[in-house]
């Protein structure tokens, strides 16, 4: 992974410096909380219901053994224990001190980490594949372009005070695995018909209040030229994207104000002053960058590994495991394996300073010392050996990470919710317990099959419900929480916008709605069939009418529980 | 009107201010014609809408500054630019940015190399980027001290990437090596 050269350290450790300052002069009414506000946002800290919540960039979802221990003791020492892994491959700290922020960064600073731009009108953390590297299906590695467009981002000065927050993503493979038709700019890398590298580019694509799938305004952006056209995107951007309401400021509704093809039009113009310039990107540079995303140590071994299959026959838990948490890697004889953070009972995406020490520990012995953070909020171990996965098996489970869920009905995407987060309208975390719950007999889970169940308390839909096959957005109505369900959603190469289906539910009904959606699939399906499949060839209709038909009793669930994160 | 004893800073240091800022919003100057806005003699910076409505009567003087809105575009100005000494841009609120891009345009694209001042909202934690568009005097706050706000310019020593201040990003600036163990 990326190691920090002298600048880069410089910038973080006078970034550390600028912000103690800042935090000094707040608390010396030097700065009211209003001016404090934009300032302490760019650093990734919010003001949340009980507490600050500091959110740490995780650039890329990758993070190191070393990088991992270090947000355990943060967690410890600053927070309760706990860390939560967001969508965006960050991480959160939910109970954090204002005062201990300072102390907080320089800690980070030291593993070469930062809290650089995780909100705020500017742009924001990059994400990108949780598999860059390893996949299969990879075309070009996206790794050193994400950091490459990091650094330029970093206190980019003229696009520090956007309309609105800006995010980018970027993928590099077949399967669209970032979301990227969802992004304020999404970034595939790819390779034209003379095997040059270059970027398809959609802009304006976005969930929140008003989902819109992006629109591509260039097809092949050949690499060198990839800082000075999103300077041209921005730059357009940040003249007339609105500024007047903020629920009318992203990229998107100026995209589709104006239509792709005039923004389109008026990036070129932008970009004609600035192509072929001192902006553009070196092969130096991109080599010196890519020289720290080259391929591990790999052994030269089989790929079916025998004593493994034999485990396989023999242990059913085993065999689930690997059937759900275990992703083919692009070597012989290594394999990608996903650590579950939806376990029944535990937040989506929590983890405990004992997992992360642990998963450190295990990063270290099976998977070159790295590991990922997926936009499911889950972790990746990214290369480890087929032979070693019964092990690995067996200490993964030990830490309560090895629910084999993944892509499954439990493995819920859910912001922290009502529970936490100002912004909500409604409590999210508990409503995911439950359904988790509801879902607990394995068997049955894993004959549903594949549904990605996003779960937003709010509508500015940090779990992605709009692309969740089933989508359930927390409501206020009358100052009560109500939940609005959608169906159809999806990300990946087919990314739609899903469909409400009628009118919202309380909590307690939330489980048997999600119940009935499934009966209607199992009872519909053709051999097969997975959920998103079935809900494209039949409509929402026979949905509707199943979970419409006849009234659901609520159920009493643990709503309003004290919540850990 | 012109405020006593005032202060700015400008290339890097506090100096003594002589200039008028002409606010139409202000006063009694709120309801009037940008033609019929009375300057006065001295060194005054007057909106745009009253320099391009009497240009041709200020254009004589050599004390005529001209600020721009954040929503006014920076090209208004492309055949003014060798004869204003200043052009100001005002920040309504500091987290407005359009200001940003009117300043790297009117130094970058249009070329002007006269005082390019920020007025309004400027505060100390802006001034690293403002001076990085190409700022170059900052009106700061009335309210804020002088010389906390000259501390902002110099919060970084590291700049990636290009923009006024610099014409090469840091990677043709300097040799990159590897991973600083």
């Amino acid at each position: 992974m990326y190691r920090y050269d002298q600048y880069d350290q410089t910038i973080v450790d006078e970034r550390v410096a600028q912000f103690r300052d800042q935090v000094r002069r707040r608390l010396a009414d030097e700065l009211t909380e209003e001016e404090f506000r934009p300032l302490r946002l760019q650093n990734g800290l919010y003001h949340q219901r009980h507490a600050y919540m500091l959110r740490i960039a995780i650039p890329y979802g990758l993070l190191s053994a070393t990088q991992l221990r270090t947000l355990a003791q943060i967690a410890r020492e600053h927070d309760r224990g706990y860390g939560h892994f967001t969508t965006r491959q960050n991480i959160q700290f939910n109970w954090v001190k204002l005062e201990e922020t300072p102390a907080i960064l320089e800690r980070l600073a030291g593993v070469q980490m930062h809290a650089i731009q995780t909100s705020g009108n500017c742009i924001r953390n990059i994400t990108s594949d949780q598999y860059a590297g390893v996949a299969a299906d990879e075309i070009v590695d996206p790794r050193p372009y994400a950091e490459i467009l990091r650094q330029w981002s970093t206190f980019q000065p003229e696009f520090a005070f956007l309309p609105r927050k800006f995010k980018f993503a970027i993928n590099g493979a077949q399967e669209d695995r970032a979301v990227t038709a969802a992004h304020d700019i999404g970034l595939t890398v790819i390779k034209n018909e003379t095997g040059e590298v270059g970027f398809r580019v959609m802009v304006g694509g976005g969930l929140g209040r008003t989902p819109i799938i992006g629109s591509v305004i260039r097809e092949f952006l050949p690499w060198p030229h990839v800082m000075t056209y999103l300077e041209a995107v921005i730059r357009v951007y940040n003249q007339y994207g609105r500024r007047d309401n903020m629920y009318k400021a992203r990229i998107k509704i100026l995209v589709k104000a104006i239509g792709s093809e005039e923004f389109a039009q008026e990036v070129e113009q932008e970009w004609q002053h600035l192509k072929d310039g001192p902006g553009t990107l070196t092969i130096e540079e991109l080599q010196r960058v890519a020289a720290h995303f080259t391929a591990p140590a790999y052994e030269t071994l089989s790929d079916n590994d025998a004593a493994i299959a034999q485990l396989q026959q023999e242990n059913k838990a085993f065999a689930n495991w690997l059937a759900r948490n275990v992703k083919p890697h692009r070597i012989p004889g290594y394999r990608a394996v996903v650590l579950s953070l939806k376990k029944p009972g535990v937040p989506p995406g929590d983890i405990s300073a004992e997992q992360m020490e642990t998963v450190a520990t295990l990063a270290e012995r099976y998977s070159f010392g790295e590991l990922r953070v997926t936009h499911e909020q889950n972790l990746v171990l990214a290369d480890v050996r087929q032979r070693d996965l019964f092990e690995l098996w067996q200490q993964v489970k030990a830490a309560g990470l090895a629910t084999p869920n993944i892509g499954l009905l439990t493995d819920i995407v859910c912001c922290p919710g009502g529970d936490y987060c100002a912004l909500a309208n409604a409590k999210s975390i508990p409503i995911a317990l439950a359904i988790t719950e509801r879902f607990d007999n394995l068997d049955y889970l894993h004959d549903i099959g594949e549904i990605e169940l996003n779960l937003s308390g709010c509508i500015n839909a940090c779990a992605h419900h709009h692309v969740g096959n089933i989508g359930i957005l927390g409501v206020d109505k009358d100052g009560s929480e109500w939940y609005q369900v959608s169906l159809g959603g999806s990300q990946g190469n087919q990314t739609t916008i899903g469909k409400i289906i009628g009118p919202a539910f309380s909590a307690e009904q939330m489980p048997d709605v999600v119940e009935r959606l499934v009966e209607v699939y199992l009872r519909e399906r053709n051999d097969e069939e997975k959920f998103i499949d079935t809900v494209r060839r039949l409509g929402i209709e026979p949905f509707k009418a199943q979970v419409y038909g006849t009234p659901i009793e609520p159920k009493a669930i643990k709503v309003g529980e004290p919540t850990r994160g | 009107m012109a405020e006593q004893n005032k202060r700015i800073i400008k290339d890097g240091a506090i100096i003594a201010d002589d200039w008028l800022l002409l606010r139409p919003n202000v006063g009694a100057l709120a309801d009037t014609l940008p033609g019929d806005v009375s300057i006065p003699a001295g060194k005054v910076i007057v909106p745009l809408a009253a320099w391009l409505a009497q240009k041709e009567a200020l254009a004589a003087r050599a004390d005529i500054g001209v600020w721009l809105a954040s929503d006014e575009r920076p090209e208004a100005l492309k055949d003014d630019l060798a004869r204003l000494p200043l052009i100001a841009v005002d920040f309504p609120k500091f987290s407005d940015g359009r200001g940003y891009s009117i300043a790297f345009l009117l130094r970058e694209r249009l070329g002007y190399a006269g005082e390019l001042r920020a007025i309004g909202d400027v505060l100390r934690d802006q001034l690293f980027y403002l001076a990085r568009v190409g700022f170059n005097a900052f009106d700061v706050r009335a309210d804020r001290k002088l010389e906390d706000a000259l501390a902002g310019l110099t919060d970084f020593s590291v700049r990636y990437q290009t923009s006024s201040d610099e014409k090469a990003p840091l990677f043709r600036r300097v040799q990159r090596h590897g991973a600083a163990q």
